[in-house]
């Protein structure tokens, strides 16, 4: 179970998040969506620890990892799998040596083991035959595949996705999704998905968050997000150009 | 008055904080570098990036800079009819001052900007969060192999450069100017000393953590975008290169 308790968190004058309450649920595919600049990406980043609160606590099966020193954390983010909104592939590296980062450097298995590994998690995200392409040489979609076989590679018990499909095709928008709901079904962890691909986001997650204005203003499952009748609920579900949610 | 005195106090604080995260940054650098080196291929690619690739420009440096320490050494010692000291003048210039000086300020433009600029882009794409959501150490890859490999490769530039030096010297005042060769090397071989030469070398020592930890540091706390990598890059430069020279004079003053 992951928890935030009354998570604040400022930028210079700039209040993100204020005060925020979140539990996301062990084994299950949480959506965390709302307006762009709602701090969305700032909230996934307090979950693993790569920016702390001003204020309050960011629980991980119970241990507060606001509070923690660097190895303390390591061993936190063990737990962890990440895929960032523009994948974050080690961009002087080719496509293999991407992915089998994490197990070259914490593991001890065999290089023939390790290419074992690698090639079937590439084939598991349908990029089989692009090991020696560079990050350069793939397409945005491509990427993020490499980024899920990435994170998927050290099985971990979380995988955070931020905007996993931001600037892509409907048909490769389609196909991540799948993948998301595939790949969690096959290794059953607990999935933090910040989107704003409405409505198809409701059709893989099992709850789902609203941030707006550094809050959470409601969550629940996407049929009760969806029935909503909360103005700016309503108003992000349905598009609307018409409500309290202002264009900046 | 009161407005003034504020805005004097915050940046002055803001001063002290930049410098107190500079300097633990050096220590955790340090740290790692004695904990966790990291790979030995990559401190060897750090030393060939950083040394082996800036020979050519060392050289370059380092021949002209002889070369116009002879001119200049000829034409002043001919005041005093001792240009038969020209060898000394050349050497000790170049051993005790310009060699760590020059080639250290040669690898901060060539290598240093590349260091500061590599490290923002990857700050700036999320390479180096990535890294630590996978519970690695950025400090292990990014910064200890070369700042190991600043450490071994200085020194060598150095002494690369105080070699090709005095050569441009003797080119100069030798071949052109007509100084007795005998007279060029056998003053100069009694007349430098091996606290000279090692003084050099601890220069050139304390030259290559200052610039792998400047560049370093000023890549790893980017500011935003492609505007933020290239201001960073060329604080980084700016802050080493007088960084070298303020250092110089106060290790000058100690083994002098």
């Amino acid at each position: 179970m992951i928890e935030l308790r009354g998570v604040s968190k400022s930028f210079g004058s700039q209040l993100v998040l204020n005060r925020l309450d979140l539990q996301i649920p062990t084994g299950k595919i949480t959506a965390i969506i709302g307006p762009s600049g709602e701090g969305k990406s700032v909230l996934l980043k307090h979950v693993i620890g790569l920016l702390r609160p001003d204020e309050g606590s960011v629980l991980v099966d119970g241990e507060d990892i606001s509070k923690m020193g660097r190895g303390q954390l390591n061993r936190v983010r063990e737990k962890f799998g990440m895929l960032f909104q523009n994948a974050a592939l080690f961009d002087s590296l080719t496509v293999f040596e991407n992915v089998s980062f994490p197990l070259q450097e914490k593991t001890s298995l065999s290089e023939p083991e390790i290419a074992t590994r690698v090639r079937e998690a590439l084939e598991h995200v349908g990029l089989a035959g692009v090991d020696e392409k560079y990050p350069d040489q793939l397409s945005g979609g491509m990427k993020k595949r490499v980024g899920l076989a990435r994170a998927l590679l050290m099985n971990p018990q979380i995988i955070l996705f931020d905007e996993p499909t931001t600037g892509l095709d409907p048909v490769i928008c389609r196909a991540i999704h799948q993948m998301i709901k595939e790949t969690h079904a096959s290794f059953g962890f607990t999935a933090v998905v910040v989107s704003h691909e409405i409505p198809e986001i409701f059709d893989i997650s099992d709850y789902v968050a609203v941030l707006y204005r550094g809050r959470i203003i409601e969550s629940g499952t996407p049929e009760q997000i969806q029935s909503s009748a909360d103005p700016v609920v309503r108003q992000f579900v349905s598009g609307s150009l018409e409500g309290p949610i202002h264009l900046i | 008055m009161p407005y003034l005195v504020q805005r004097l106090g915050a940046a002055t604080l803001d001063w002290l904080t930049e410098m107190g995260r500079m300097f633990s940054f050096l220590l955790y650098a340090l740290y790692v570098c004695f904990t966790s080196p990291g790979h030995p291929g990559h401190i060897i690619k750090q030393m060939s990036f950083i040394g082996a690739r800036s020979s050519f420009v060392i050289v370059l440096t380092a021949g002209f800079t002889g070369m116009v320490l002879g001119l200049q050494g000829y034409y002043t010692l001919t005041k005093f009819g001792s240009e038969g000291m020209l060898g000394v003048a050349v050497a000790l210039s170049l051993i005790r001052e310009l060699g760590p000086v020059l080639s250290a300020l040669m690898v901060t433009g060539r290598a240093g900007s590349a260091i500061s600029a590599e490290i923002g882009i990857m700050r700036i794409s999320e390479q180096i969060d990535a890294l630590e959501t996978m519970a690695l150490e950025p400090f292990k890859y990014l910064v200890a192999p070369k700042l190991i490999a600043s450490i071994l490769v200085l020194p060598l530039l150095c002494a690369l450069f105080d070699v090709v030096g005095i050569w441009g010297g003797y080119l100069i005042g030798v071949k052109l100017l007509g100084v007795n060769p005998g007279a060029y090397f056998g003053e100069m071989q009694r007349s430098v000393e091996w606290k000279d030469v090692y003084s050099g070398i601890i220069k050139s020592i304390c030259f290559g953590v200052i610039i792998a930890w400047v560049c370093c540091y000023k890549g790893y706390y980017t500011g935003h975008g492609a505007e933020g990598v290239s201001r960073s890059t060329t604080t980084a430069v700016v802050m080493a290169s007088v960084l070298i020279l303020i250092w110089d004079y106060f290790i000058t003053s100690v083994l002098l």
